[in-house]
């Protein structure tokens, strides 16, 4: 009755197929903007004129500054990843904190390029647009597709990284998961704490059949503040490979739009 | 417990130096778009976005550092977007 008992557990996220799973998922944010750099190249090479017209009224310094903007920001990332796997907890999170904070500035510079181009009365149908030479109204509809639409990456690669830094900030627990495969042949016992000489600290209910999983959580005191979980790694390197492929994507943006007057 | 894939990663000055790369050429791309190399620009442009992107692969994105089937993933990735662009691009061209 009381014999001790090696169990299976479930050990959340394995790292290297979360990374390949990140990877994958990639490999399809590529496959869209591709298609869209592909129907960019195909309207610039029949409407070469007008699209070196239309990027005349794009602001090369705004464009600039939001690239120097970006970069620094990926750098700040990996960064970011160094100190957690140097195990310094602060230094993680002011550089995750300062990754965040220039994906806002990058967005609220956005919003005044954006603003002013709606305010020039360039926006998709505007009446300006389709009076201007047909090339030209194709060059501003990808331009507030294709900006538009990474500006949303951006938007939401914060909300990624805002999360992974609450994630890091909590005070780290250790959780273990038993299910129902592990489950069925511990039905009739008892789950215990033992401590020191033997004794028992706790003691669970009898599991039965009505148990579909049990959970095993341990939360550190609170003097381990600056402690960081293991697990906590691969979604930071995750988030990180999401917010440098939203660079990648940038780096292309930056010259095929604005640079070539 | 599966130990997390931890290879030796760089330090934080290996980073600042890709990172003072990726400011030169962007300040290098901003600096030849205003050299008019008529058809000749894109072809430098695309150049230094592909060199950036490299770098930004390599270093920040931790490929260089991976094994191999991810390598092998990710040159698979890119040649599938190089075939549907390059033929797409052709038919539309040679039409």
């Amino acid at each position: 009755m009381n014999e001790a008992q090696t169990l299976h557990l479930d050990h959340a996220l394995p790292a290297r197929g979360a990374k390949i799973g990140m990877w994958l998922f990639l490999f399809t944010e590529l496959l869209l903007f591709g298609g869209m750099f592909l129907l960019y190249a195909v309207y610039r090479f029949q409407f070469a004129e007008d699209f070196h017209n239309a990027a005349t009224d794009l602001n090369i310094f705004m464009g600039t500054i939001n690239t120097i903007i970006l970069l620094t920001s990926s750098l700040t990332m990996a960064l970011s990843i160094v100190a957690f796997e140097k195990g310094n907890k602060n230094v993680t999170l002011i550089f995750l904190g300062v990754t965040i904070l220039c994906g806002l500035l990058f967005m609220v510079n956005k919003y005044f390029e954006w603003t002013a181009k709606f305010h020039h009365g360039i926006y998709p149908g505007s009446e300006l647009l389709e009076a201007r030479a047909h090339g030209e109204n194709l060059f501003y509809g990808l331009y507030f597709v294709m900006t538009g639409l990474h500006g949303l990456h951006v938007i939401v690669g914060m909300i990624v990284l805002l999360v992974l830094f609450t994630f890091i900030m909590k005070n780290p627990y250790e959780k273990v998961f038993l299910r129902s495969h592990s489950l069925a042949h511990i039905f009739g016992s008892r789950l215990s704490i033992i401590g020191d000489n033997a004794k028992k600290l706790w003691e669970s209910d009898v599991i039965n059949e009505n148990f579909k999983e049990i959970r095993i959580q341990l939360f550190y005191k609170n003097n381990l503040k600056d402690k960081m979980h293991e697990r906590d790694l691969i979604k930071l390197e995750n988030g990180g490979l999401y917010w440098h492929l939203v660079d990648i994507i940038w780096i292309f943006l930056f010259p095929l739009f604005y640079l070539i007057t | 417990m599966e130990k997390n894939t931890l290879h030796k990663l760089p330090s934080y000055s290996l980073y600042i130096f890709i990172w003072l790369a990726l400011l030169m050429c962007t300040g290098l791309t901003v600096a030849v778009a205003g050299i008019n190399l008529r058809n000749l620009a894109i072809v430098v442009a695309l150049f230094i976005a592909t060199v950036k992107t490299i770098l930004v692969v390599l270093y920040f994105m931790h490929l260089k550092y991976e094994d191999h089937s991810f390598k092998i993933m990710f040159s698979f990735a890119l040649c599938t977007l190089a075939v549907i662009l390059t033929l797409t691009f052709s038919d539309i061209i040679f039409r």
